[in-house]
């Protein structure tokens, strides 16, 4: 994922003058690094160390649920690991994962030179480090990390101790770099574009990174707002979400929900723009329906800031609230319905190939709409009474997330990495990763929407003994998934070290400036505007 | 890379096998009843309608799911490479986007429908013919009947499944994590309406079986109604991350014949009459102790641990503690009026003075905190409400 340091002298060309503006040598050279490749780099190893991080908590849940009885944790430690597992996954994996997308691509597919604003784009990235460090460490203060699940509700996160602190104080900092890196994003592809890269030109990840850097820029002073409530709430006496002093308990879960749904969307869009690269690509055609696909991605950031109470269906919400909240749900599967008929139409009478990215992208349709499905029977009000908070929650956001978010970036990797390092990776590991990993997946997810039927609580560390088998086999199925991922760091480790080296274009099908650049793309790029031209384009036309 | 899919069906061909056999172990795994794939069996004619409409909906996004992925999967075999296809070059089309957008609508709409006839009557708490108001507390469910004969019987429901099956020290029993001690006991066929609350943090009172799931929020009241009509056991649980215990502190629920809950009510009555202490009532230490040491099981034992050494810092050890040791009107009116921003409720509101007087007593006495204190009730009457 990185090697661009060695490359640069090979810059030749146009960019050849610019060369010696590479990194400072040395680990200084990444701290002070403003160029948006090597932050997209220090943003995707961020992100995959939380997520193993994050996973390895995962494999203490499920180790604690594979069978009936308390074996290996304590309750209040079952609770700092879903806590910590969620908070890590969504704040250090998922989303740093694809803003380290946006830093590599966005200037390369939008012809600028590097991100507008190339040293708050360095401290956005150093900001995450801290907030990590604030995240795990809370498991070794006193009292323990937070143990409220990643939603945070008081009054339980009032009685939390140190460690609750620490997961706010995170909150915060992770909320500062987002709103930072959104700037950055929406100004470069705003103010940044090369001539002739009009808006309805650009490559559908860029726009889905437009409507995400918006959703970020609303929704997480939101987050910092009921964060910054709670803590005045824990230690300067406030009432915000205290009865007992005049205020409201579900207060809190309404703003953080404001903040919450359109998360979900932040973490799905830039995920539909991946796969909306990479299945074009491998289908030989252009994207179906570019037009209909930018619309819908506007209509579901919109959307998704008026859905929030549906999390809140039991809270005792009035019954038009209820209502008007069932409603805007259904209407929120219309734009998602359409990306879905968009993205199979694209594949129609095409000529397909199956590589990896392909695959991974086939994966997130696949488990993607099973979630969507399992959503639309969430939105019912009535029925949600029965499903909200078991494991077929669990179940319906693990498709939606996983599948929709990490099977996205990974074809995103597998699509872009000879591109990045200049080699072709080992497709038939990268095919057995994709393999292990949907299987697997299924295996650990698929039996937990029983469970929730069934009757099983989330967020439990022990159950009643008629969900011991469920459980066994979702466990099984949970491990192997996690393991299954160590082969993505080989095949990345592999491709770093050495292998067949890429060519310009590796792939036949794709499309787009970036694929115009050598492979390994030099350390800078585009330092004079390139001349679109209608065989540059993305899958626009 | 193009050319190297030779193998790519390989692969799949693999993976189908193995998910068909392990398709084929569930499918006979079924037979064994432990493998439970639907909601549980509803006993009230809300929670029938509910199963209704999510055996529509799951059958109808199935059919959505194998429709768009049968077109896809035709797509995957025949539009191959491999096969020779080659691309076509389309890429819009306004009456089909129009097309996919308007029928999604139309069908959700459909949907709607159904989903809000049965929302309303979920939320039609009116006409009920008793009322029970529920308390969630760390980690326990109070229950107090506030209309009809009942009126006034009051009790805590905790679970009873013994430590020893949770640490694997012995078998689990039947209903493990599933039993407590008093069951809520109601008629079959009357409306039941629940209020619920809490004094701590947020719970949620959950039993699938009469489709009910209501959040009981500290400081406010929420409502919610069943009517059973078939007599039975149903047993729930918290349903709201709510800390430690979370995950034990389940419902259970009696429907009984009107004839039985008239029995019930007035054994209940009968019961509450004779436990009610006498006010002025002299305990010797030995007495104290021995009622405390029972108080303490139930209500204290989950935080501070039976061996009173607590889980430091969240729940502090009281074995040796300054609290325990000092002054006992301090001692006394934490017991009573709990630590706020903390787990330590309010007992006052949910022991009398009896039980608060001998529980702290006990803690006194107990372990290494050898004060030989005693502790009257008539101590615990003039502490309340200070």
């Amino acid at each position: 994922m990185q090697a661009s340091h060695d490359t640069h002298d090979h810059a030749h060309g146009d960019h050849g003058d610019h060369a010696h503006h590479g990194r400072a040598p040395g680990l200084m050279g990444w701290f002070t690094t403003t160029n948006h490749k090597d932050i997209g780099t220090m943003y995707l190893w961020f992100s995959f160390v939380m997520f193993l991080v994050g996973g390895a908590m995962s494999l203490v849940i499920r180790g604690e649920l594979f069978a009936p009885g308390l074996q290996y944790v304590s309750p209040e430690f079952y609770n700092q690991m879903l806590t910590l597992h969620a908070l890590i996954m969504v704040f250090g994996a998922i989303m740093p994962a694809f803003v380290g997308f946006a830093n590599w691509m966005i200037p390369m597919m939008v012809g600028a030179p590097d991100m507008a604003f190339a040293r708050m784009n360095n401290w956005s990235f150093w900001l995450l480090p801290p907030a990590a460090i604030l995240l795990t460490g809370s498991l070794f203060v006193p009292g323990g990390a937070a143990g409220t699940g990643w939603t945070l509700y008081p009054p339980l996160s009032v009685q939390m101790g140190l460690g609750m602190d620490m997961a706010i104080f995170a909150v915060h900092i992770l909320g500062m770099s987002s709103i930072m890196g959104s700037i950055n994003i929406i100004t470069t592809i705003l103010n940044m574009r090369a001539p002739g890269m009009t808006l309805m030109r650009m490559p559908m990840f860029c726009w889905t990174w437009l409507v995400t850097a918006f959703l970020l820029i609303a929704s997480m002073p939101i987050l910092a707002g009921a964060v910054t409530m709670l803590l005045t709430d824990r230690h300067f006496g406030t009432s915000f979400f205290n009865a007992a002093g005049g205020g409201d308990p579900v207060l809190f879960q309404h703003i953080f929900w404001f903040f919450g749904h359109p998360e979900v969307y932040i973490i799905a869009l830039p995920a539909f723009g991946v796969v909306s690269h990479v299945i074009p690509a491998f289908s030989r055609k252009h994207l179906f329906g570019y037009t209909s696909m930018v619309y819908a991605i506007a209509a579901i950031g919109l959307i998704s800031f008026f859905v929030w109470a549906h999390h809140m269906y039991v809270t005792g919400i009035p019954l038009t609230g209820q209502l008007y909240f069932m409603y805007a749900t259904l209407l929120i599967a219309v734009p998602t319905g359409v990306k879905v008929f968009n993205w199979i139409t694209t594949m129609w009478r095409g000529e397909l190939t199956f590589e990896t990215p392909m695959l991974f992208a086939l994966g997130f349709l696949f488990l993607f709409t099973v979630g969507g499905l399992t959503g639309l029977v969430l939105a019912i009000t009535a029925v949600d009474i029965q499903l909200q908070d078991t494991y077929y929650v669990v179940a319906h956001f693990h498709y939606v997330m996983v599948a929709g978010a990490l099977f996205s970036a990974y074809a995103g990797a597998y699509f872009w990495l000879p591109k990045w390092t200049g080699r072709m990776y080992d497709e038939a590991l990268g095919k057995v990763h994709f393999w292990t990993s949907i299987v697997f997946f299924n295996v650990a997810f698929f039996p937990q929407h029983f469970l929730g039927l069934a009757g099983m609580p989330r967020r439990i560390p022990d159950y009643a003994t008629q969900f011991t088998d469920f459980n066994a086999v979702s466990s099984i199925g949970a491990f192997g998934f996690g393991f299954s991922q160590l082969i993505f760091l080989w095949v990345v480790l592999k491709n770093i070290k050495g292998g067949e080296a890429a060519p310009v274009k590796p792939w036949d099908g794709a499309t787009g400036l970036e694929w115009t650049l050598p492979s390994p793309v030099p350390y800078h790029t585009f330092e004079d505007p390139p001349v679109i031209t209608e065989e540059h384009l993305a899958a626009a036309h | 890379m193009t050319k190297d899919t030779s193998n790519q069906f390989a692969g799949l061909k693999t993976v189908l096998t193995v998910l068909l056999a392990g398709s084929l172990a569930i499918f006979a795994g079924v037979a064994q009843a432990e493998w439970k794939l639907n909601l549980q069996e509803p006993v009230t004619d809300l929670a029938r309608r509910i199963y209704d409409l999510h055996t529509f909906l799951t059958i109808f996004v199935t059919i959505i799911f194998v429709g768009v992925f049968g077109v896809l999967g035709y797509s995957l075999v025949m539009h191959t490479r491999k096969r020779g296809h080659k691309a076509a070059d389309f890429h819009d089309n306004l009456t089909v986007e129009i097309l996919w957008t308007l029928i999604p609508a139309v069908i959700l709409v459909a949907i709607a429908v159904p989903a809000t006839i049965a929302l309303v009557n979920q939320r039609d708490t009116s006409k009920a013919d008793m009322t029970i108001k529920v308390t969630g507390y760390q980690w326990k469910w109070g229950y107090e009947y506030m209309s009809g004969d009942a009126t006034g019987i009051k009790f805590i429901s905790v679970l009873s499944t013994p430590r020893a099956q949770i640490e694997n020290k012995e078998a689990k029993g039947e209903n493990y994590l599933l039993e407590v001690d008093r069951h809520l006991v109601v008629p079959v066929n009357k409306k039941v309406r629940i209020l619920t609350t809490a004094t701590d943090v947020i719970h949620n009172w959950s039993v699938p079986a009469f489709a009910v799931k209501t959040d009981a929020v500290p400081g406010f009241v929420r409502d919610a109604w069943f009517k059973a009509d078939k007599e039975g056991t149903y047993r729930g649980q918290c349903s709201e991350l709510c800390g430690k215990d979370h995950g034990f502190m389940p419902i259970v629920v009696d429907v009984v014949s009107e004839a039985k809950y008239a029995e019930w009510v007035a054994a209940q009555q009968k019961e509450m009459a004779a436990a009610a202490d006498d006010p002025n009532k002299v305990f010797t230490l030995d007495e104290l102790v021995k009622r405390g040491e029972k108080v303490y099981t139930t209500n204290c034992a989950g935080c501070h641990q039976p061996t009173g050494k607590g889980v430091p810092p969240a729940f502090p050890a009281l074995d040796g503690s300054a609290i325990v040791k000092g002054p006992k009107e301090r001692h006394l009116a934490i017991v009573i009026n709990g630590k706020p921003g903390t787990a330590m409720a309010a007992f006052g509101a949910q022991l009398n003075d009896a039980d608060i007087a001998s529980v702290v007593a006990y803690e006194r006495n107990a372990w290494s905190n050898k004060l030989n204190d005693v502790i009257q009730p008539a101590e615990v009457k003039a502490l309340r409400g200070k």
